[in-house]
């Protein structure tokens, strides 16, 4: 059981950090908003397109493969989320734990070696 | 201290969590679900569950709600058409909702022991990653394998619902292109002034 109260404290740079880039995208916005000068007009408001107007909007359909290597960056993510605890078991020389994640990358290394032949990691 | 920051960041879990539903940019709401994984984080860190609040950050900020935005901004959705809905769902979401408040009250009146009150994040070791070691690798080594295979499912499915090969599409060989020797690629010519090169032809050779 540790004490938490000293845990918190340790986040005391992080809290400073948070603090000090809040309190800095306000002051540019804040600044901006008061000290630049405001003279609107309907055409300097709307939205600047060069030639013609926009035939429609931004979402379109696209290519899933962007979708495809988002999902397997997820899964090698969650991957190495469980090599950080197994730290410790390896630290304390537990052989059955070792072998275990040995099994689990296997498991994995399975589905590189599918996902490399099959090309998805290739763009076409 | 520990109890200011405690309401401070449960009032931006709960503001957030509420700018998510109520916001009418679908970009929007998952930048204020960004805003609550964050916050929920530091509670998190408040407990002294200092790992899980990193792998909320790492797996769910860094991972999950990239992809939410991504979907978001780049899907071709009418989210105007997805609104249409509202009424013929409202009560079946309403009564998913209720069922879910029940269970939070349940949790919440249950949480008020004294049990509960000493929660210590990391049982029998200095850290919450340690406390979770010992028990993941050993107790629940089963468990842990089975996630693997869940992940390799996840994996394999991905790649089988969406990868579609484009026969018409030019690649580059990267071996081919260094295989390739000066005696095959270029040809010296003498060509004499005002006469021009004959060029042979590739099965002359």
């Amino acid at each position: 059981m540790q004490d938490v109260q000293p845990l918190v404290l340790d986040y005391l740079p992080v809290i400073i950090f948070f603090v000090f880039g809040l309190a800095l995208c306000l002051a540019f916005l804040l600044l901006s908003a008061v000290l630049s000068p405001s003279n609107p007009d309907p055409e300097k408001n709307s939205a600047y397109e060069c030639g013609f107007n926009p035939f429609d909007d931004a979402r379109m359909k696209f290519d899933i493969r962007f979708y495809l290597v988002a999902i397997l960056f997820i899964i090698f993510d969650l991957e190495v989320a469980f090599l950080f605890p197994w730290i410790f078991q390896v630290d304390a020389g537990n052989v059955e734990a070792f072998w275990s994640m040995m099994v689990f990358l296997g498991v994995l290394t399975i589905g590189f070696i599918y996902e490399w032949s099959s090309g998805a990691l290739e763009w076409e | 201290m520990q109890l200011i920051a405690f309401y401070i960041l449960s009032t931006v879990v709960v503001l957030s969590a509420l700018f998510v539903i109520s916001s009418r940019n679908p970009v929007h709401s998952v930048l204020w679900l960004i805003l609550s994984f964050f916050t929920a984080a530091g509670l998190l860190v408040l407990i002294g569950a200092e790992f899980l609040a990193m792998l909320l950050v790492v797996v769910y900020v860094g991972a999950v709600a990239v992809l939410f935005l991504f979907v978001v901004m780049m899907l071709d959705v009418d989210f105007k058409q997805m609104r249409k809905g509202f009424a013929d769902y409202f009560v079946v979401g309403g009564m998913i909702g209720l069922a879910l408040l029940a269970e939070l009250a349940i949790i919440a009146t249950a949480a008020n022991t004294d049990q509960v009150r000493n929660f210590d994040p990391s049982p029998g070791a200095d850290t919450n990653a340690e406390a979770l070691s010992n028990v993941l690798y050993t107790d629940y080594l089963l468990l842990f394998q089975m996630a693997g295979i869940v992940l390799l499912v996840a994996m394999i499915g991905a790649i089988v619902l969406t990868l579609r090969h484009r026969p018409d599409v030019k690649r580059q060989n990267v071996g081919d292109q260094i295989a390739r020797r000066r005696e095959n690629a270029v040809e010296v010519l003498d060509v004499n002034p005002g006469q021009g090169a004959s060029i042979r032809k590739e099965n002359e050779k």
